[in-house]
């Protein structure tokens, strides 16, 4: 197991393919859940979870069940159909086992049941030919990739929220402008990853 | 042909597969919740007014489910009707609901051309009072920049242009007091809905300084103080302030009044003519 190419892949997610700032995956939960930050930490947590759960579920359906039955373009709708229903038994067994996890997670599991981050995630790990493993530092990659941007956005918002802009682009103009701020920044963690692991 | 039916029934298959999981999992490992919640939450009317004390309908429903109050009578929108509803799912006794509607202490007749000075901020009262107390000249005036009509759910309050006062419709107000909780000056009150008398007067100023600012503001005189039959009536800190306990609604007070801010009507809240 090569111990640099997971932690590669790891923060591949988190910076460089940051899926919200530079794949534009999973923009609704950004806007909509970025006021406050215990919301979008809340929120971060929870794309997390279902990424790694529905990674475990939707690599094995595709190289075991889809791929030798020659199904390859049955992909979208098996993993949506998968993971909205993994989704739902996840959280009929937290409410029955962990009452105080359902409590703190539960409003958000619904909202991303068939989030395109997390459609999105559970698909490029199949097309970039990642290993079950792989696959799962990927999910894990990316999911941290999203907490940190709601986190990092709910900051700026709380700012944004305290200044005064002209009134043409109050609201989600002025929260637009902002995140292709963000977005830009991350940009520049481009290249920065392959020299500093020395991967060509 | 072969590959449609093959792709619809892997589909098929792993959505059954799903259904199976999802209603075993269900009925495993299903919480139950406690069916009489649902059946008080209906009887509840559902204006999330808060008057109860608790957060919302839901909020008092689970509470009377969960036995933390065993009140059937606090919902004050929902009346007799819903007191004596929840009292019959929930197995107690209904009690009498007061009813309860708000009225505006001010009668607004300070000018209202002229201000003590041009207030030109963010015309919401509670902004207005940031500034030395409004920009009336009484202190304790109804500023009338309608907070309260923003917060009122059943559209009872309107703002009267030519006093520049918050009035209240008894007949649509359903005395859930977030009127009254949400004003600056504290001018809105609630009171029980047989009464008949009102002082609309929340000036704790001396007389003399009320007179200069307001043709209808209590001057403190006592007159209504010394002829009440009752003993209703005390001028306290320099107010007329009626004890309902006593008062029968006679009217001998407003008949004395030398500035008329004592009134006399009906409030009859709006929940007994739903």
């Amino acid at each position: 197991m090569d111990f640099k190419m997971l932690l590669y892949i790891l923060l591949m997610g988190v910076f460089v393919n940051n899926y919200v700032l530079n794949k534009f995956l999973g923009i609704c939960p950004f806007l909509g859940v970025s006021k406050k930050f215990n919301q979008a930490s809340g929120m971060g947590i929870a794309v997390i979870f279902v990424m790694l759960v529905a990674t475990a579920v939707t690599w094995p359906i595709q190289i075991y069940v889809l791929d030798p039955a020659g199904l390859g373009f049955l992909q979208t709708i098996v993993f949506i159909l998968v993971i909205a229903a993994l989704v739902q038994f996840v959280e009929i067994v937290l409410k029955k086992f962990i009452p105080a996890l359902h409590k703190s997670l539960g409003v958000y599991l619904p909202l991303i049941t068939t989030n395109c981050a997390v459609l999105g995630v559970a698909i490029n790990n199949i097309t970039d030919g990642y290993n079950f493993i792989e696959s799962m530092f990927s999910s894990l990659g990316v999911g941290l990739g999203f907490l940190l941007a709601m986190v990092l956005f709910a900051g700026v918002r709380s700012r944004i929220e305290n200044c005064p802009s002209p009134k043409a682009v109050q609201g989600l103009p002025i929260t637009l402008i902002a995140a292709s701020i963000v977005s830009l920044a991350f940009f520049g963690f481009s290249g920065v990853l392959e020299n500093l692991l020395g991967i060509a | 042909m072969i590959e449609i039916i093959i792709s619809a029934s892997v589909l098929v298959i792993i959505a059954l597969l799903c259904a199976v999981l999802l209603t075993v999992s269900s009925v495993f490992f299903g919480v139950k919740e406690d069916e009489r919640f649902g059946a008080v939450r209906d009887c509840l009317p559902g204006a999330n007014c808060g008057a109860c004390g608790y957060s919302g309908c839901d909020g008092y429903a689970k509470a009377l489910v969960e036995g933390k109050t065993d009140n059937p009578n606090l919902c004050v929108p929902g009346g007799d009707g819903t007191a004596c509803e929840i009292g019959s799912i929930m197995g107690l006794a209904a009690q009498d609901v007061v009813e309860r509607v708000a009225y505006v202490a001010c009668n607004g007749s300070c000018p209202i051309d002229e201000r003590k000075y041009a207030y030109e901020g963010i015309k919401t009262c509670v902004a207005a009072n940031l500034a030395y107390s409004g920009d009336r000249f009484c202190t304790f005036a109804c500023l009338g920049y309608g907070d309260c009509v923003r917060v009122c759910p059943r559209d009872a309050i309107s703002i009267n242009e030519e006093r520049c006062i918050a009035e209240i419709n008894p007949t649509k107000c359903i005395g859930c007091g977030l009127c009254a909780k949400e004003c600056p000056n504290g001018i809105i009150h609630l009171i029980n809905d047989t009464s008949r008398v009102v002082v609309k007067c929340n000036s704790h100023n001396k007389g003399a300084q009320v007179r200069k600012v307001c043709i209808n503001g209590c001057i403190a005189c006592g007159k209504c103080e010394k002829s009440c039959p009752e003993g209703a009536i005390k001028v306290v800190d320099n107010l007329a302030t009626i004890d309902y306990e006593k008062c029968t609604g006679c009217g001998t007070c407003h008949d004395v009044c030398p500035v008329k801010c004592i009134h006399v009507g009906n409030f009859i809240c709006g929940s007994h003519f739903e």
